[in-house]
Parts: C-alpha cells; structure tokens; sequence
C-alpha cells in the first residue's frame, strides 16, 4: 500500500484526468453522437424495410387473394350469364313456339270460320235457288194443274186426306 | 529492441560496478514500469562507460513556489542536477525531488528520500502517450462518424472492424447491465473507456512499452470518474437502497440496530467498487509487464541453447496472453462500470409490490 501511495503521482492524475475529460467530450460530440445516430438510424431503418417488406407481402397475398376472388366471381358470373341466356333462350322459343301455335290456330279458326260462313253462304245461295227454282217449278206445275177446275180439286182432296192420315 | 542493447551493454557495465545482472535486470523492469520524464527510445553504453540515450526530452512542470517550466535535457537522464531560478531538483527513481546544490538526497531508516518533493505536472512519457492515444482515438472515431454520413450509414475501412465492437459495447454491456431506458446517456463514457484503456494495454505491449494503465494514477482517474458518473446519476432508489436497505420489510425501531451494521458496509461498498477496479487493472497490466519483462530477462541470464530458447517461447506464448489480457482488461473494466451505472439507475418495481401487499 506504501509502495502504491509512494508510486501515485498527483501530476500524472491530473493530466490523466484532464485528457480523458478532453477526449470523453470530444469524442461524445463528434464521435460517439453521430456514430449511435447513424447505426440507429440505420438499424430503424432496416426495421422499417422489414416491416414495409412484410407489409408488401401481405398486400401481394391480399392481391392475390382479391384477384382469385375476382376470377371467381367472373367465373361465376359468366356462368350465370350463360344460364341466363340458355333460359332466355328458351323461353324466347317456347314462346314463340307458343305465339306461332296460338297465331296458327287463329289463323285456322277464322279460315274454318271462313270456310264455314261461305258455306253457309253457298248452301243458303243454293237453298235459295233451289227454293226459286222448286217455286218456279212448282208455280209451273201448280199453273199446269191448275188450268183444269177438276184437277185442283182433287189435289185438295188427296192434300186433306194426307192430313187425315197424320 | 531497447532492452537488448541495454542489458548486453549491462553486463559489461556489471563487471565493473560489481553488481550482479539479476539485480540489474531487476532494477531494469522496476524503472521500466514507471513513469519517465523523457521519452527514451533505447539506450547504450560508449565503450569509455558513457550513457547514449536515444529519445527526446520532455517539458517539466513543477509547482514550488511558482510555475518551474524546462526541459528534461537538464537532467541528462537522472545524471545531473536541474537548477532552476536559484532551486536545485534531482531526478532520482523517476520522482524529481528538491535537493541543495551538490545534489545531496537524505533518506529516513527505510531508505526512503525524506527531501521535499515539489508539485510535478510534467509532461511525462505517460502523459504523451495519453495524448497520443486520446488523438489516435479523436481521429479514428471522427472519421468512423464521417463515413456513415458520407456512405449512407455503412461504414467503411477500419470502421468495418470498430463497428461491431462499438454495437457489442451497447448491446452486450449497457443495455443488459444498465436497462433500455437510460443506457443511452451512459455510452459514450463506455465507449471511451473500453477503446482508451484497450489502446493504452496494447501500447504497452509494443516495443515501445510504455505501461501507461499498469499506472496506478491512471487507473485511481479512471476507477473515481465512474465512481462520480455512478453517483451523480444515481436514482432515488439507489441511494434509498444505500441507506434504507431493507425498505419497507421491517418496522423502523427493529432496523435501527441492523442499520448500524447494514448502513456503514453498504457506504463501504460504494468505495470498495472503484477501488477493486483501479486495483484489478493496474495489478494486471503491471503484472504482465513484469512476467513478460523477467521471461526477456532470462534470457540474458541463462545464455545457454536450451534455456534462451525456452524463455523466448514463454515470453512469446506470454505476450499472446497479454494481447488477451489487454482487452480483457478492458471489457473487465467497462463491464463493471456498467454494472455499477446499473445499480445506480435501478428503480424498485418490486417495493411497490411490497406496498400493494401491505395495502391488502
């Protein structure tokens, strides 16, 4: 311990402590400062990049996921579309099937209808003539008979006895 | 390099004085291990006995009644007495001691100088080194800090192998030892002191061997400025924890008399830090030196193929050690002093536990 205090040298102490104190305050504002700023900053930054990176992928899954979905739903669209149209379609020839049937049927209910009248018609034009015709024969036949008093009475007598018959 | 021309130049030197070379090549690592007050690189004998030095010499600066400024040219190496304005000083063990004009040294029963020693500021080899690492230091880490800003937070050179010591320093010592909150205002203390007393050790172990932290008035500067940073920046709970060990756990008429006790060996243990870091660096690195330095001696001393040989092996699987050492040393040094800046900025979650237990 005597040999250690003999040793100590109060001038060395002092310019020991003046120096380091010299140094510690440089080097803190020139050094040491900028270096941990700078190897923060740094170190801040790679964990921003990390994270921005992370974040970046999951966008990318998000997208990927957002443009399957996407194609999905498209898919599913078009398909519906497609149903869409074979229905439409299908009623569209269904109904006109149905129109052209109705429209056809019409078409022969008034050519029957037609027919019909004008075979009325025809058969009243015929009825007609063929009244005349029986009148003007009858009318003839009837003059013919009649000219003689005898014959016309005879054919109320056979016309009454046809009644008495019935 | 400086050993060698000086121990075979001893030698011969022994014949004559009669002294013998293990006294020699002790006297050697004891001056050696201080502090000079010229910067010598090597030296030798002229065959007519005289002394060459190789070196420069050093400002002295002594306080006895009034500034005393010269050169250490004066002293010619210890061989002659300084006068200065009327004052005589002798340079004797390294220490400058005022003395009467025949250079007259009186010593006591333990053969200890009794003259009176005046206030030495001198500009020592060790105070040179100091200012030369401290520039080393001001120029590595500034251009370190440059290089980031130039190149983009990448650093470049020696930067390259720095870096990572200096993110070891803050993510393996301050932030595990002294806490995420308040480790920041601590670092550059750390940083400083790892890289100061690294660079010092490993000077010491150059050539040039100037055992600047085997120094105890470097390592007593270095031990009392984290002393003062660990308590001037102490919490309340850290200074609670000095005096109050044992908190809230126990009325106050039953801590009085284990306070007695507790109190004095806990302000004790504030001293006891520093000083076992101040001692265990400066009794390691002179340590070293004096192993390194006798296995060099022994060399001298046996002179034969087998033993020279031998100890040059030693003092080289030695000097691989000291490299280890020195930046143990170091780490030792600025692991502790994180650890203490920890105990300094704790702060007791488990009290207010405490506190909620008694409120139950």
């Amino acid at each position: 311990m005597e040999k250690l205090l003999n040793e100590f040298s109060i001038g060395l102490f002092f310019w020991q402590t003046l120096l380091f104190g010299l140094l510690l305050f440089l080097l803190w504002k020139f050094a040491w400062k900028p270096i941990l700023n700078a190897v923060n900053d740094r170190e801040d930054g790679i964990k921003d990049a990390l994270a921005a990176a992370e974040n970046a992928k999951k966008e990318m899954q998000n997208v990927t996921a957002d443009s399957e979905k996407l194609l999905k739903e498209a898919r599913a669209e078009r398909e519906a579309l497609l149903k869409e149209a074979r229905e439409i379609k299908n009623t569209i020839v269904s109904d006109a099937k149905e129109l052209a049937k109705t429209e056809g049927d019409k078409i022969i209910k008034q050519a029957q209808a037609a027919i019909e009248s004008e075979k009325k018609a025809a058969v009243a034009d015929i009825k007609n003539q063929v009244a005349n015709l029986s009148v003007e024969i009858a009318e003839k036949v009837i003059k013919e008979e009649l000219s003689d008093k005898s014959k016309q009475l005879k054919l109320v007598e056979g016309m009454l006895g046809d009644i008495k018959l019935n | 390099m400086g050993f060698t021309s000086y121990a075979s130049d001893k030698e011969n030197a022994t014949e004559e004085s009669g002294k013998d070379l293990k006294t020699e090549i002790k006297e050697y690592i004891q001056h050696h291990l201080q502090d000079s007050h010229d910067f010598s690189l090597f030296s030798y004998t002229k065959e007519n006995g005289e002394h060459k030095y190789v070196g420069f010499p050093l400002p002295i600066i002594l306080w006895d009644n009034g500034l005393k400024v010269f050169s250490s040219s004066k002293f010619h190496h210890g061989e002659e007495i300084a006068e200065v304005d009327g004052n005589h000083y002798k340079l004797y063990h390294s220490k400058i001691y005022k003395t009467d004009a025949h250079g007259a040294i009186n010593y006591d029963e333990e053969h200890h100088p009794t003259n009176a020693k005046p206030l030495d500021f001198s500009i020592t080899k060790n105070v040179v080194m100091i200012f030369i690492t401290g520039l080393l230091m001001l120029w590595l880490f500034t251009s370190l800090a440059k290089s980031y800003s130039k190149n983009n937070g990448v650093p470049t050179g020696a930067g390259r192998f720095f870096e990572p010591i200096v993110l070891y320093i803050r993510d393996d010592i301050a932030r595990p030892n002294i806490g995420e909150k308040r480790y920041k205002k601590y670092m550059p203390f750390l940083l400083t002191i790892f890289f100061f007393i690294w660079f010092l050790n490993i000077f010491g172990l150059t050539p040039l061997g100037i055992n600047v932290t085997g120094n105890i008035a470097i390592t007593f500067s270095l031990a009392i400025m984290t002393f003062l940073i660990t308590n001037f920046t102490g919490t309340k709970d850290y200074w609670m924890h000095q005096f109050d060990p044992l908190g809230k756990s126990l009325p106050w008429y039953g801590k009085i008399l284990l306070y007695i006790i507790l109190v004095p060996i806990e302000l004790l243990g504030l001293i006891i830090k520093p000083f076992s870091l101040l001692i265990r660096l400066y009794a390691n690195m002179q340590a070293g030196h004096i192993v390194l330095m006798s296995l060099i001696g022994l060399m001298f001393i046996f002179k034969s193929w087998l033993g020279s040989p031998l100890s040059f092996l030693l003092a080289f699987a030695i000097s691989l050690i000291e490299i280890l050492v020195a930046l143990l040393q170091a780490y030792i040094f600025t692991m502790l002093s994180a650890l203490y800046f920890g105990f300094a900025s704790e702060e007791h979650e488990h009290e207010h536990e405490h506190e909620a237990e008694l409120s139950h």
